[in-house]
């Protein structure tokens, strides 16, 4: 009953009136940023962050979660009312749920995206509570050997997982770890890296990175293809499904949580992998399989289901590992480092408030989008028809904001700048930005352990395979890229991300 | 963007042929390189002892290798063309951030973030004068009271270039 204890400290943290305060602006903003395409949860939680160093930081966790699972109920909305979609999680919602609103099933639509994505949070909050302490408690026993290679693994997968070329992501987390190395090396108290700038001691700032990264390259990206977007709103009539639409979407539903779930674990996924794999998997066992791209129910409940649950277990290798699972979980840490939280499986022993706090938050943030999201429809309706050239000189400004405010300097909004340049130069050459930011994160970290992993073992470098537990997940990540770099799965892989 | 001649020069030419890998190669080698070398001025120590030269030598190998690959691969292996590149959307969201920074402290965000607003706008092909001043109005006056007033960012209102 331990369980229940847990969970009573998670209400009583979360339930507090600053708390649910927070909770319910986090998952407004991520509702709101998810509705409007072309703003991302990594560009707002990074523009954002410098705002949450002054809260308490369960209050700003708990913000900052609610944000990213906010985004994936408010992208929905936007790939079936105008078949943009407001999110990447949300790029198959699109194919049924705007052939349904062009059918005038707008709202039922609606409906069972919202439906599908609170059963699934709800389940996957109860996952997180179940199986993140058991993780936790494993990891506790874990040495320097296996920490290095449990982060090995990780960014192997993120390499697996990263749209493109394995090659390009593989250069990219290598160019991610050395980014992270820059700054005064804690051991030797030598400065790496910083070509005498005063300014770089403590390294690049990570919300510099990512807000460049993700904030200004996505920007510019967007800009290449502008007149494509065309903004016709459907119109939302009743919300309510018939009572055919109930019986079909069940199945899809229960199939799309366990997938999302399952997948959401994964490091370097989160929710996007899942919605894709329900999309698919739905299309494949449903009956009435010909009528997907048509506006089929089940082409709106299982990627929604699945992209929800999928975002609330990434949580679980952060919170327990204190491994990032996508970039949005890497800013999480970076907050939590900010806040003086030293990310890791000690977090649910020596933080109990925080860790449970935010899982019983998860569920609470769900119920709110429920509320925020159907009553509300019209409000979002209207976000939707927001033009984006009004939209991203606004983005600007909160980064650039944002970005001085953190050290109240000019030199971070000019290194912002440089990431924005960099990062679009290698979206331009299909080198995806999330691995790097993962291994950014990582950098420093590994490093360490690999330091003390070497000294346990006087300079063996074999102890990373002698160890049991560090050869297991050093073979796992191999047999990961290699499953990847077979040509019958790396035809697979590209038409996976192309659809 | 480079564009190779015949196709019987394209089918030699790796820049024009898999651009991608080649230049992705390329910038991998040079960092790499650059870091190997920076990463000399610093103590190597041994693996027991690990100097701060250690991790970030490895690291360096590893990126000039997997650059050499990309490399190679772009001379035996066909790919896709580098595509439309959004210049004027690059160059004015670059620009408009670095002018903002260099001028936010001196002229104060009045002056500061209507420019942002305004020359970033300017990228898209739907920019229009009156939305965009409406725009940028709206926008500082609201970042006067939120961030300036409410949460005590400290960039001036009007910056001491105008005697404050």
């Amino acid at each position: 009953m331990e369980l229940l204890a847990n969970l009573g400290l998670g209400l009583s943290t979360s339930l507090t009136p600053l708390n649910l305060l927070y909770c319910l602006a986090g998952v407004f903003l991520g509702t709101l940023i998810g509705v409007l395409p072309g703003l991302g949860p990594t560009a707002t939680i990074a523009m954002l962050l410098p705002v949450t160093f002054t809260l308490p930081p369960v209050s700003a966790l708990i913000m900052l979660a609610g944000i990213y699972y906010g985004s994936q109920y408010g992208g929905s909305t936007t790939s079936i009312l105008v078949n943009v979609p407001g999110e990447a999680a949300s790029v198959v919602t699109a194919l049924d749920g705007y052939q349904m609103a062009r059918q005038g099933r707008a709202g039922a639509a609606l409906t069972t995206a919202a439906v599908g994505s609170f059963f699934a949070g709800t389940v996957a909050t109860v996952i997180l509570a179940l199986f993140a302490p058991p993780l936790a408690a494993v990891a506790l026993k874990f040495g320097p050997a296996e920490f290095f290679s449990l982060m090995v693994l990780g960014l192997l997968a993120s390499i697996v997982l990263a749209r493109g070329s394995l090659l390009h992501a593989a250069g990219m987390v290598v160019l991610g770890l050395l980014l992270g190395l820059v700054g005064t090396d804690v051991n030797s108290g030598i400065q790496r890296f910083t070509f005498g700038l005063l300014r770089l001691a403590d390294g690049v700032g990570f919300v510099v990175v990512a807000m460049g990264m993700f904030g200004l390259a996505e920007i510019t990206r967007n800009l290449e293809n502008e007149e494509d977007r065309s903004m016709v709103v459907n119109k939302v009539s009743s919300l309510m499904p018939t009572r055919e639409d109930w019986k079909r979407m069940i199945g899809p539903i229960l199939r799309g949580t366990c997938i999302g779930s399952a997948l959401g674990i994964l490091p370097g996924s989160g929710s996007i992998l899942g919605s894709f794999a329900a999309y698919a998997i739905e299309k494949k066992v449903s009956k009435n399989s010909k009528e997907f791209g048509k506006g089929a129910i089940e082409g709106v409940a299982a990627p929604e289901s699945a992209n929800n649950a999928g975002a609330q277990t990434s949580f679980i290798p952060m919170l327990t590992l204190g491994i990032p699972s996508n970039p949005v979980m890497a800013l999480m840490i970076g907050a939590m480092i900010i806040q003086g939280i030293q990310p890791g499986p000690s977090v649910i022993t020596e933080q109990p408030t925080l860790f449970w706090g935010i899982i019983v938050s998860m569920w609470i943030g769900n119920l709110f989008l429920v509320i925020l999201n159907l009553p509300m429809i019209g409000m979002w309706v209207r976000i939707v028809s927001v033009p984006y050239q009004m939209l991203f000189p606004a983005i600007l400004v909160f980064c650039g904001i944002g970005v001085f405010s953190l050290n109240n300097t000019e030199f971070d909004v000019h290194a912002m700048a440089v990431f924005g340049l960099i990062g679009y130069l290698f979206v331009k050459l299909d080198c995806e930005p999330a691995p790097m930011l993962l291994a950014y994160i990582l950098g420093p970290m590994m490093e360490e352990y690999m330091r003390r992993a070497l000294l346990l073992s006087r300079g063996d470098p074999t102890v990373f395979f002698t160890r049991p537990i560090s050869a297991t997940l050093l073979a796992l990540g191999a047999l990961a890229v290699i499953a990847a770099s077979l040509p019958a799965m790396h035809k697979k892989r590209e038409e996976a991300f192309r659809e | 963007m480079y564009r190779g001649g015949t196709g019987k020069e394209d089918a030699l030419n790796p820049i024009a042929r898999n651009p991608k890998d080649f230049w992705t190669g390329l910038i991998y080698i040079f960092v790499g390189s650059a870091a190997l070398i920076i990463s000399r001025d610093y103590d190597m120590g041994t693996a027991v002892k690990m100097g701060p030269a250690y991790f970030p030598t490895l690291l360096s190998v590893l990126l000039v290798g997997i650059g050499i690959v990309s490399v190679l691969r772009s001379m035996f292996k066909s790919g896709s063309p580098i595509g439309a590149v959004a210049w004027k959307g690059l160059f004015l969201i670059v620009a408009s951030t670095v002018l903002f920074g260099v001028i936010v402290r001196g002229a104060g965000v009045v002056v500061a973030l209507p420019l942002l607003v305004i020359i970033s706008a300017s990228a898209s092909v739907r920019f229009s004068w009156k939305t965009s001043i409406a725009e940028a109005v709206g926008i500082t006056v609201f970042c006067i009271v939120i961030f300036l007033k409410g949460l005590g960012v400290p960039l001036p209102i009007l910056g001491s270039w105008f005697g404050n």
